[in-house]
């Protein structure tokens, strides 16, 4: 029922997710794209959770609280940098290298 | 509790000695009467207890050793090898002899000694010494007796470089302790072969194989016969690797007379003898043992025609007579080498602790003097009898018995060993040039052992006007001893009187349960009593001309003192140099090995592949391979999580795959 498009779906955030990661340079865009990415397996759990069992719907709200933490540390880590440095452009932090 | 159940304490008593007395001279104590009755008490009580083990064994006379286990030392597989002492007829000759002439030698270091500040640590060394020395004889199988062996060439070691402060002493005692190397390695080869062959070490189990094992005169018994001659070469001091034992003449005097003449040099005579079945078994690597023998015999006899120094004079006579004893043991007369090597222990004992208390007086002499002279040069002494007469009378009784004149104890053991080559010779003619050489040694040794007497004792004195006022004898405590070595050097003779002089043979039918295996093999010819007499009328009449000759020779009026003497020339120069023998050692072996282990080993191996290659090569390379990891670590989050990416692609096609 609708299985193979909604696994289509979240595997086109997933990947829009993971490419925003990787060529967007402001940070908290790339806290964006990392939300996507959660929320495309937020997807995937509940289409598979029609088929094999509760559980999926389950661990959806475990990544949503999981995600809600993470969005309150990831945020405050950001600011703290951005007072650091009056910038959240990833490439201009790079403070730890060999 | 019998004497031979007791075994076990005779070497544990010097071992207690060498305990007591080097925890005396670490804590740096003074007390020299402590450190003489413990040093000196020690070997008296092993006397006394070989003695009473020697009694037993008289009356028990067993056809097989007895032998004692103490704990299982070697457990390996199918190598198994006990710590166990084997008492029977050889090793309680061997250890009256260790035993007793090393108690008269302990006592007179007393007087010798007293002066030096390490007297502590002389004894602890000397008593250790005779510990291995005892290990080395009462050891019943071929590990227990190298642990003696090893361990005798420490002590010697570290007596001859006793006064190690001065460079010649420690460099002498490094000599003979890399010499000794040499040789230890065939005795370890010996071994291996000894194992692979037979598949076991003890001296019981292999005697007992031997006939089976090895064929008569095969590849296999010539090679272990050969290697473990080359250890005996290295112990003996044998050509080629004799030079050693008259640098160990640096060492204290009566360190020279117990390891160095009585008993760790004729270590090796024990071992042929200890192992004559093997001996029997090749004729070849007998036959080399003679041969070898007879020529270091006469070789060393004629560098000692040429010496000045009274120490090294004794110390080539005594490699030739060593050179004897091998003669004696690699013709197969096991019991003449034997009592060679007794007569031998008692009468260079004597000359050695009489040469001792020469230079006990002249060092003495000059000491108060104050006079920087050579205390061992015989140029700068004659004419000592008149201030040393017990010494000069006790050392012609072994000069005497050395030459091989009747009845003293030299002349028996000599004769027989002389003898037995010549009987052998009616078998195999090449002993008749054995024998030749051993007559001409004979004649040799009689006019080197009297130019050292006449030189020390006779003629005028030379030692300088001043000094002669100091000349004394030695205390009663270093003289003692002595009479008790003539008294021995004198009646040695009679342990082993042969049949020709209505004797009876006595140490060849005590040492009958050791040889007879041997004898079995290969006997000596027996001789016609004709000619038996003939060759005692030979030998006698060549020590007799040799005498003669060195009394009608030398020139004793006008030897001058070694300040004022003219260098030698052409043959005397060869001698006193001893043939360049060291100089050519030096310059074929000593510097290539130097050059070789400097320029080679040194600086391309180990400084260039080990530090360079090795070493340091690492650390280039990992440094290296740390600088090209450390230009990924950009500090980019971005490019992390481009790697990550790419890592979890692999991952996961390599899992779906």
């Amino acid at each position: 029922m609708l299985l193979g498009p909604a696994l289509s779906v979240s595997a086109v955030l997933f990947a829009l997710g993971v490419a925003g990661v990787l060529v967007r340079r402001n940070a908290i865009v790339i806290f964006m794209c990392v939300e996507l990415m959660l929320n495309a397996v937020n997807l995937t759990f509940i289409a598979l959770a029609q088929s094999l069992g509760i559980a999926g719907q389950i661990f959806v709200f475990f990544v949503m609280a999981v995600a809600a933490a993470e969005a309150a540390v990831g945020l405050a880590i950001i600011l703290a940098l951005f007072r650091h440095g009056r910038t959240v452009n990833l490439q201009n932090i790079t403070l730890l290298k060999g | 509790m019998t004497a031979v159940a007791l075994t076990w304490l005779l070497p544990a008593l010097p071992l207690a000695g060498f305990l007591i007395n080097g925890l005396l001279a670490l804590t740096g104590s003074k007390n020299k009467t402590a450190v003489s009755i413990v040093g000196v008490g020690v070997l008296f009580a092993a006397f006394a207890l070989a003695a009473a083990m020697a009694a037993q064994l008289v009356r028990l006379h067993p056809e097989a050793p007895i032998i004692l286990r103490y704990w299982s030392w070697i457990p390996v597989g199918s190598l198994q090898v006990d710590f166990a002492l084997q008492v029977d007829q050889l090793s309680a000759v061997m250890i009256l002899i260790i035993t007793g002439v090393g108690a008269l030698i302990h006592l007179y270091s007393v007087g010798y000694m007293h002066e030096d500040p390490g007297y502590a640590r002389y004894f602890a060394y000397l008593n250790l010494f005779v510990f291995f020395m005892l290990i080395l004889v009462l050891g019943s199988s071929f590990p227990v007796m190298f642990v003696g062996w090893e361990g005798v060439g420490l002590c010697s070691y570290l007596l001859i470089g006793f006064w190690f402060s001065e460079k010649v002493n420690a460099d002498a005692g490094l000599k003979a302790f890399l010499v000794n190397r040499v040789g230890d390695v065939g005795f370890l080869v010996a071994m291996f072969l000894i194992f692979q062959h037979t598949g076991a070490l003890d001296f019981a189990t292999v005697f007992a194989k031997a006939p089976a094992v090895f064929a008569l005169g095969s590849t296999a018994i010539t090679a272990i016969g050969l290697f473990l001659f080359l250890g005996c070469a290295g112990k003996s001091a044998q050509i080629p690797l004799y030079t050693w034992l008259p640098d160990a003449m640096q060492g204290p005097t009566p360190v020279s007379a117990l390891i160095h003449a009585a008993t760790m040099v004729t270590a090796g005579v024990y071992l042929v003898a200890r192992c004559s079945i093997l001996f029997a078994l090749s004729p070849t690597a007998s036959a080399v043992v003679a041969g070898i023998g007879a020529i270091t015999a006469l070789f060393a006899a004629t560098i000692g025609l040429k010496q000045w120094d009274i120490k090294k004079v004794l110390a080539y006579s005594t490699i030739s007579q060593l050179g004897y004893m091998f003669l004696g043991v690699g013709t197969g007369a096991y019991t003449a080498g034997i009592f060679h090597l007794a007569t031998h222990a008692f009468f260079k004992a004597l000359l050695f602790l009489g040469a001792g208390s020469v230079i006990h007086a002249m060092h003495a002499a000059y000491h108060h003097t104050h006079a920087h002279e050579d205390a061992q040069d015989m140029r700068n002494m004659g004419g000592l009898k008149a201030y040393l007469p017990r010494t000069a009378a006790l050392m012609w009784i072994a000069t005497l018995a050395i030459a091989g004149i009747p009845p003293l104890a030299g002349f028996f053991s000599k004769d027989e060993i002389l003898s037995a080559a010549y009987a052998r010779g009616a078998a195999q003619p090449l002993w008749y040039g054995f024998w030749a050489l051993g007559i001409a040694t004979a004649l040799l040794t009689a006019f080197y052992m009297t130019r050292l007497m006449l030189y020390t004792f006779h003629g005028p004195n030379r030692t300088g006007e001043k000094e002669r006022a100091h000349l004394h004898e030695v205390p009663n405590v270093m003289t003692a001893p002595l009479a008790v070595l003539g008294l021995l050097t004198l009646f040695g003779g009679a342990l082993n009187v042969p049949h020709l002089f209505g004797g009876h043979a006595r140490l060849e039918r005590w040492l009958e349960p050791i040889t007879h295996g041997a004898t079995m093999i290969s006997a000596v010819p027996e001789m016609g009593h004709a000619t038996e007499w003939l060759l005692v009328v030979v030998a006698v009449a060549v020590a007799a001309a040799g005498i003669v000759a060195a009394w009608r020779l030398l020139p004793l009026d006008s030897l001058v003192p070694a300040r004022a003497a003219a260098p030698e020339t052409g043959l005397g120069r060869l001698l006193w140099k001893k043939f360049y023998v060291d100089e050519i050692y030096d310059a074929v072996i000593v510097r290539p090995i130097m050059w070789v282990s400097r320029e080679v080993l040194w600086r391309f191996v180990d400084q260039r592949l080990i530090d360079g290659a090795a070493v340091n090569g690492t650390a280039r390379v990992s440094s290296a391979l740390g600088w090209i990891g450390s230009k990924l670590q950009t500090g980019e989050v971005g490019v992390y999580v481009a790697l990550f990416v790419v890592g979890v692609v692999f991952v996961l096609g390599a899992a779906l795959r």
